[in-house]
């Protein structure tokens, strides 16, 4: 894992300062609250319904056992006992005061974390592969990658009052986890010609106008990343539409002139911007490549694992996946328990996770963007003892990539944009697949769920996706088929009028038995979706 | 780093971080430059004005004024980077909805002078401008990058 040194410990120090500088002059009155909101959104501290949220960044969403653990603190200590996971792996703390936000920002900094630019209209939190650095399909581990991105785009001068957010996803595999084209730019890194780089996408997104990124450069190496980014977020800062904030992305600039001409503006641009020399020397990725390697894995354990205990064996079969090294394993341990609300930990089980981390997995835990922990690296000897202590806490539900596997925004009950409530629609949908063997029979099936249009829950990119809308002063569902977030991404086409609550469980039966009687062997939903069509799905809803 | 001068200019409160004298030349608009430059050496520029198209001009400007109608309006800070990267060296000012938080990136974007609408607090900017000692990228000031720091 990444540590700090003292250029990047001496950064986030002076940020605290910072802010507790800021959070006083506002107390005092010396900054209005216009002036004060991006600058307490830079840091993360937005203002909800009913307090103060605070979003911590997790960079590329690994995170230590000493730092979840302050994570289970600052829960503890400063809110109601639990945290939120989030899609863009992050965490969330729902009820914060803003007289405490400027300690909070310095016991985190005293574990080498931060909430710089999770969120205000900046670059946001580079995501990557959750799997990073155990998976056997990746050309090189995208976090070294990744955390050369985050230092390049921490405290950015150019690109601190952008058009609107902007957010950067890192993979390395031909399987995409991170929704990389659903981002406003998506780096995948392939391997060409024995030099690594990467193909550039820029323009996806979901909110209320979901694009999925064309790719805008097939290759660029590893020398010339940052001024290729550079040039890319230059033009869409100096062009990117400022009159309309729901017009503002990089994907309505992109779609308005043209993946070409945007292409040619960036290379226009980044001609110019190669011969600065903001470039870093190769010796600086490999410094940060360094600190990623394998942890020393006990390749003299056991292959075998004992799967006598049928518990067990579903839950292995289920959320353990293959490490690259053979007699390891990847866990995803699930935050959807049934009736539990998607993404969410207490203070206790976030300690949980941390030691086990600690005992059995070299220390490292990972945020997915479907709102998950994973233990990386996890000899097989070891898992039944994991999934024991996980089982006791309530953090054993085999569901991963299930139907219960539910992402979700927070909806109407925390977050002042919702139309509608995420939460207990999540809860209502696990109650009526709850029968495991159901679940299983279903298999892959991912159900996203956005309280309003801007998609926070990836709607667009769920097998199933829902959209809760205000329909005249009621809370209305609408249904989407066939999104995927996947390398083969696609967007969900809306079914047609929506529902009440009760309603839209109704329907997403009626989709599924549809998808039992007519699947094929071996096709997931979205495999006989794309066969058979929207239609026949349709025609099952509404009849 | 220099104490700036805090003066009033034109009724103005103004911040110059230069040792020359600032320019009494009234700036004209970017259009009426491009059509008629007559003997102007100061050039205003809006938020949406193409800062390039001053790019064949830059050794006869002594100041270019980069218009903020809103502090959340960044473009400006592009027009900056763009014109100090063409190797203006003249003065190059900030003009408008300027806080006192965006300062020390506007330093870094190329800007040594600054026309704020609202009076910046000097005990504010003093602590903004000395409080990071650590930059991560390269831009437009003499500031070297922690990746230079770390490898020479």
């Amino acid at each position: 894992m990444y540590r700090y040194d003292e250029y990047d410990q001496s950064a986030v120090d002076a940020r605290v300062e910072e802010f507790r500088d800021q959070v006083a002059r506002r107390l005092s009155g010396q900054l209005t609250e216009d002036q004060f909101k991006p600058l307490r959104l830079m840091n993360g501290l937005y203002l909800q319904l009913h307090a103060y949220m605070l979003r911590v960044a997790v960079p590329y969403g690994t995170v230590s056992s000493r730092q979840m653990r302050m994570l289970g603190h600052i829960a503890r200590r400063y809110d109601r006992g639990y945290g939120h996971f989030t899609t863009r792996q992050n965490i969330q703390f729902n009820w914060i005061k803003l007289e405490d936000a400027p300690d909070i920002l310095a016991e985190l900094a005293t574990v080498e974390m931060h909430a710089i630019q999770t969120s205000g209209n900046c670059i946001r939190n580079i995501s990557a592969d959750q799997f990073a650095g155990a998976a056997a399909d990746e050309v090189a581990d995208p976090r070294p990658w990744a955390e050369l991105l985050r230092q390049w785009s921490t405290f950015h001068p150019e690109f601190s009052y952008l058009p609107r957010k902007f957010k950067i996803a890192v993979i390395a595999a031909d399987e995409d986890r991170a929704a990389m084209r659903l981002h406003d730019i998506g780096l995948k890194l392939v391997e060409r010609d024995g030099v690594l780089g990467a193909e550039v996408y820029a323009g996806g997104g979901m909110g209320r106008t979901p694009m999925v990124a064309p790719l805008i450069r097939d290759f660029v190496p590893a020398d010339d990343l940052l001024s290729y980014l550079e040039a890319a977020l230059r033009v869409y800062n100096r062009y990117g539409r400022r009159d309309n904030i729901y017009k503002a992305r990089i994907k309505i600039l992109i779609h308005e002139i043209g993946a070409d001409a945007y292409r040619a503006q960036v290379e226009d641009e980044f001609a110019a911007v190669k011969a600065l020399g903001i470039d870093p020397p190769a010796a600086e990725l490999a410094r940060i490549t360094e600190m990623f390697a394998l942890p020393p894995l006990d390749r003299q354990a056991p292959d075998a694992v004992d799967r006598s205990d049928p518990d067990f064996a579903v839950w292995l079969d289920q959320n353990v996946r293959p490490h690259k090294v053979p007699n390891h394993a990847v866990v995803t341990v699930s935050l959807k328990p049934a009736g539990g609300i998607p993404g969410d930990a207490s203070a206790d089980q976030i300690d949980l996770m941390a030691d086990l981390a600690e005992r059995y997995g070299h220390d490292e835990l990972r945020v997915t963007h479907a709102q998950n922990i994973v233990l990386p690296h996890v000899a097989k000897r070891d898992l039944h003892a994991v999934w024991t202590a996980l089982a006791a806490a309530g953090l054993a539900e085999a569901n991963l990539d299930l139907i219960s596997d539910i992402i979700a925004c927070p909806g109407l009950d925390y977050c002042s944009l919702a139309n509608a409530r995420s939460i207990p629609l999540a809860q209502k949908i696990q109650a009526r697949f709850a029968e495991p063997e159901r679940q299983r029979d279903l298999g892959e099936l991912k159900l996203k769920i956005s309280g309003c249009i801007n998609a926070c829950g990836h709607h667009h990119a769920g097998h199933i996706g829902v959209l809760g809308v205000d329909r005249k002063g009621v809370e209305n569902f609408q249904l989407l088929l066939g999104g995927s977030g996947a390398e083969d991404a696609s967007l969900g086409r809306i079914a047609g009028p929506g529902f009440s609550e009760d309603g839209v469980v109704d329907a997403i039966e009626r989709v599924t038995d549809r998808y039992l009687a007519v699947r094929e062997d071996g096709e997931r939903f979205l495999d006989t979706y794309r066969r058979v069509g929207f239609e026949t799905f349709k025609e099952a809803i509404y009849g | 780093m220099a104490d700036p001068d805090q003066a009033d200019i034109g009724g103005e409160p103004s911040l110059r971080f230069r040792d020359d004298e600032p320019s009494d030349e009234p700036a004209v608009t970017l259009d009426s430059f491009l059509t008629d430059p007559g003997n102007a050496t100061a050039v205003r520029i809006e938020a949406g004005d193409d800062a390039r198209a001053l790019l064949p001009h830059l050794a006869r400007l002594s100041l270019v004024e980069v218009s903020f109608p809103s502090f959340r309006d960044g473009r400006g800070y592009s027009a900056a980077r763009v014109l100090r990267e063409a190797g203006y060296a003249g003065e190059l000012r900030a003009a408008g909805d300027v806080l006192v938080d965006q300062l020390p990136l506007m330093r870094r974007c190329g800007f040594d002078s600054f026309a704020p609408e609202a009076e910046i607090d000097a005990d504010a900017l003093a602590r903004a401008l000395e409080r990071h000692e650590v930059r991560y990228q390269r831009a437009a000031d003499a500031a070297l990058p922690a990746w230079r720091l770390r490898h020479g």
